[in-house]
Parts: C-alpha cells; sequence; structure tokens
C-alpha cells in the first residue's frame, strides 16, 4: 500500500503524519509513507487543500486532519 | 539526528538570555510592560473575543462546503465570478498559509489563472475571520473595516493588473482543472446554517460591546442588557445544536476550534511579549524602541512614511494575528494610521519566506511584479486612509 501525504509543511501536515505513523504501527499495516511537500507536484496531483493524503492514487481527504477511525477505514 | 532548527532557536535563546543587560532600568521596565501587555490581553480580548472567534472559525472549517467555493476557480468559470470570489473566499477558507499557497498555485497553475490566483493571494491572508475580529477589537472598527474593504478592493485591481501584464503567457496555460474536491452531504439546510453562524457572530458581538462615552441612547441601552442577549443567544445556539446537529459534528466542531486555539494562542502570546517588550503598552511609553525613532520613521502620514510601512510589512513575517498586538505597539508609539493600514495591507500578504514559495510557482519576474504592486497599492491606500481619518 502507498500512502503519500500532502502538504507544504505546516503544523497540520505535520500532524497528520504523526497520526497516519501511529495508526499504522497500531494496526501492523505494511505500507509505504511519502511526503510530496513541493507546492507544484502538490497542485499536479489535483490537491488545492492541504493536508491531503492520498491512498493508492486516491485522495482521501484535501484541507483538514483526518481522525484515527478514517485512517483506520482506508488502510484496512 | 539533531534538529537543526531547535538547536538554532536553542542557540538563539541562550545568548539572548545570557547577553540582556537585566539590570538596565530601561530594559527592567520593558520586560515587565511585555508582560502587562499580555495581562491586558488575557483580561480584554481572550474570554469574549477571542474564544468565541475561535469557535466561529472553527465552525466555518468544519460546515461550510469549501469544495463549492473551489468550483468558481475553474478555467470555465465567468471571470467576474472568479474575481469576485477570490477577492472575498479568504473569509472562509484561510487561516494558515497551508491553505493559502497551495490554493494560489493550483488556482494559477490549473484553474483560472494570474488574475483570480493573485487576487486571492492578496486578499486571503487580510480578510480571515479571526484576523478581521482582532484587529476591529483591539485596533478600533475604522482599522478593521479599512483593512477588509481596501483588501478586497485591491485584490481585484492587482489581479486584474497581473491579468492584463501578463495576458500573451498566460493564455497558453490554462487547461481545465479538475476541481472536484470530495464533498460531504449536508445535513443541514442553508438557512440553518446561515441562522446558526449570525447567532454566533451576534454572542460575539454582544460579548465584546463597550461601554459608549454618552450614559443615553440606543449603544447605552445595549451596553446595559448585553449580558441577558448573550445568555439569550448561548440559549438559542444550544437548541440549535440539539436540533439540528448530530455527535459527531460536534466533535467535530470541538475538534477544530481546538486546532486553531493550539495552533495560535502560543504563538499570540510569544507575538503579545515581543510586541510588550519592544514598544510597551499604547499609553505607557516604556519599552525597548524610543517613540521618536518610530514617529521619525512611520509618524504622520507622509508618502515616505507609508511606503516605509508598506516595505516593512511585504518583507517581514508575522505568524498568525501577531500582526495585530505589534501594529498596536506602533500606533501607541507615534505611528500614524495610514501607515499602520498600509502595513496591515501588505504585511500577512507577503513576507520573505512566502515570496520564495511563490516564485517557485509564478516564477521571478511575475513575482516580483506581484510585489511591487502589493507595495505600490499598500502605500496608496494607506495615503487615502490617513487623509480620511485624521
Amino acid at each position: 500500500m502507498k500512502i503519500e501525504i500532502l502538504g507544504p509543511g505546516c503544523p497540520k501536515c505535520a500532524k497528520t503524519t504523526d497520526l497516519i505513523e501511529e495508526t499504522i504501527k497500531s494496526e501492523g499495516v505494511d505500507a509505504e509513507i511519502d511526503h510530496i511537500t513541493d507546492i507544484n507536484e502538490i497542485v499536479d496531483r489535483g490537491v488545492m487543500m492541504t493536508p491531503a493524503v492520498i491512498v493508492d492514487d486516491e485522495v482521501k481527504v484535501e484541507g483538514k486532519v483526518p481522525t484515527p477511525a478514517d485512517i483506520k477505514k482506508w488502510i484496512d | 539526528m539533531v534538529d537543526r532548527r531547535k538547536l538554532l532557536i536553542f542557540i538563539g535563546i541562550f545568548a539572548a538570555i545570557y547577553f540582556i543587560p537585566f539590570d538596565a532600568p530601561r530594559v527592567e521596565q520593558s520586560l515587565l510592560e511585555a508582560f502587562h501587555l499580555l495581562q491586558y490581553y488575557a483580561r480584554e480580548h481572550v474570554l469574549f473575543c477571542l474564544i468565541p472567534a475561535f469557535f466561529i472559525a472553527g465552525a466555518i472549517a468544519n460546515f461550510i462546503s469549501q469544495g463549492a467555493v473551489l468550483r468558481y476557480f475553474g478555467a470555465g468559470a465567468k471571470k467576474w465570478v472568479s474575481y469576485s470570489i477570490a477577492s472575498v473566499s479568504g473569509a472562509i477558507l484561510a487561516v494558515c498559509s497551508c491553505t493559502i499557497l497551495p490554493l494560489f498555485a493550483g488556482i494559477y497553475n490549473r484553474g483560472a489563472g494570474i488574475g483570480p490566483a493573485t487576487a486571492f493571494l492578496y486578499s486571503g491572508p487580510a480578510i480571515n475571520v479571526l484576523a478581521i475580529i482582532l484587529t476591529a477589537q483591539v485596533l478600533g472598527w475604522q482599522l478593521g473595516l479599512a483593512r477588509i474593504v481596501f483588501a478586497v478592493i485591491f485584490a481585484i485591481i492587482i489581479g486584474l493588473l497581473m491579468n492584463w501584464f501578463f495576458r500573451e503567457e498566460d493564455k497558453e496555460r490554462t487547461d481545465a482543472i479538475d476541481t472536484s474536491v470530495a464533498s460531504e452531504e449536508e445535513s443541514r439546510n442553508p438557512l440553518q446554517n446561515l441562522a446558526y453562524f449570525l447567532v454566533m457572530i451576534l454572542i460575539l458581538i454582544f460579548a465584546t460591546w463597550t461601554e459608549p462615552d454618552m450614559a443615553s441612547g440606543f449603544w447605552h441601552a445595549v451596553y446595559e442588557i448585553k449580558w441577558f442577549l448573550v445568555v439569550g443567544l448561548l440559549i438559542i445556539l444550544g437548541i440549535m445544536l440539539k436540533s439540528w446537529f448530530d455527535k459527531d459534528e460536534l466533535v467535530s466542531w470541538m475538534g477544530s476550534t481546538w486546532e486553531f486555539a493550539e495552533l495560535i494562542l502560543p504563538l499570540l502570546v510569544a507575538g503579545v511579549l515581543i510586541a510588550g517588550f519592544l514598544m510597551g503598552r499604547p499609553e505607557a511609553e516604556a519599552g525597548l524602541i524610543p517613540s521618536e525613532w518610530v514617529a521619525a520613521l512611520v509618524g504622520g502620514n507622509s508618502l515616505v512614511a507609508n511606503l516605509t510601512a508598506s516595505v516593512i510589512g511585504a518583507f517581514m513575517y508575522f505568524a498568525t494575528l501577531t500582526e495585530i498586538p505589534i501594529m498596536q505597539g506602533l500606533l501607541g508609539l507615534g505611528m500614524g494610521n495610514g501607515p499602520a493600514l498600509a502595513l496591515l495591507l501588505a504585511g500577512p500578504a507577503l513576507s520573505l519566506p512566502n515570496m520564495l514559495v511563490i516564485r517557485g510557482v509564478l516564477g521571478t519576474k511575475k513575482t516580483l511584479v506581484f510585489i511591487g504592486l502589493v507595495i505600490v497599492m499598500a502605500t496608496v491606500a494607506g495615503m487615502i486612509y490617513g487623509n480620511l481619518v485624521v
């Protein structure tokens, strides 16, 4: 599974990263995490509001920090 | 691995503590002044202004569909619609650079093009709901209102000018944008949403109602009964929350309210302390910076004062809302009203770090033109406002 976290490096993006890393660990899921911080690349993905999370090429959330329950749903 | 940024911050703090001459009376006084200003904020602005404002910002982030706004930035959208929405949408979209810069890049690269993108970039940071509320509350409603009005008008003018300057290059680049943000179903109709926001804004207005100078008339009558109004509105809000919202929505509302508070309060405390240390409270003149310096640099309403304020504002970085205590300090030390507005207009829209990001998106030439326009516009706004309000 490939998880991409998009954001220029603001506090909310850092929080999203923490939450996802925690959830992956506690669920024991094998996933590759990628950070996309370059604004132009973020936009190329069709994302206009960050933090955003893309799981296996599908945009799951845009413009807000996901809840742990959301994350669990994506990675199961 | 050593976190270099933190290490640098530690070294900076250590050096400051090591070298600051705490014995010098001026420093002693300034330190005390910093805490006086912090207490003034805690007493006057936190409970009834900042906290309700956080709840409103949290509600906006949660219950207003931001995806709906994006539709108006697409390549197919009508131009005048794009410009109007770009110039006012900052009020509901933006509180931190997390939102502004990607949106700006998106509108520019794949949507409506350079005009609406720069309009948004300029007005977004200046008219977010927290900034408006706190500006009006601390610096007076005239400056708060002028800040919004000028930001919106100039956003459109800057957008149109950018569009006109670069009209040839811009044609090639605007392919269709996919602005479909994963939208969530609405559980309330727009009217209910409107009523809910209206009640919260009224609570904020009445809770911060200040005692008028005259002991009679409408303003005073409202002041007399303001707490009854607030309690009444709170009860109405409670009923609305109970009947229109489910538990998950309330939890996520609290969540985003907390996020704003968590993000902004530490920055604001630091900003107030620094402003208090350097400039003191408005009436005390006990800060580190002598008032003659400020008066010489940005006092009065001359072209030079306005231009200086614009340039300083454009390059300096203000963390969210910290521009307000800093402005308060500067005004107390004799800064003119015009330069104050100029700084507020040029400040949050631009800073050295975000110029670099903007350059990555627009390229050097367009970025320089944009910066130039912002500085010129902010200066003009300062001149106009300074001559209107004396």
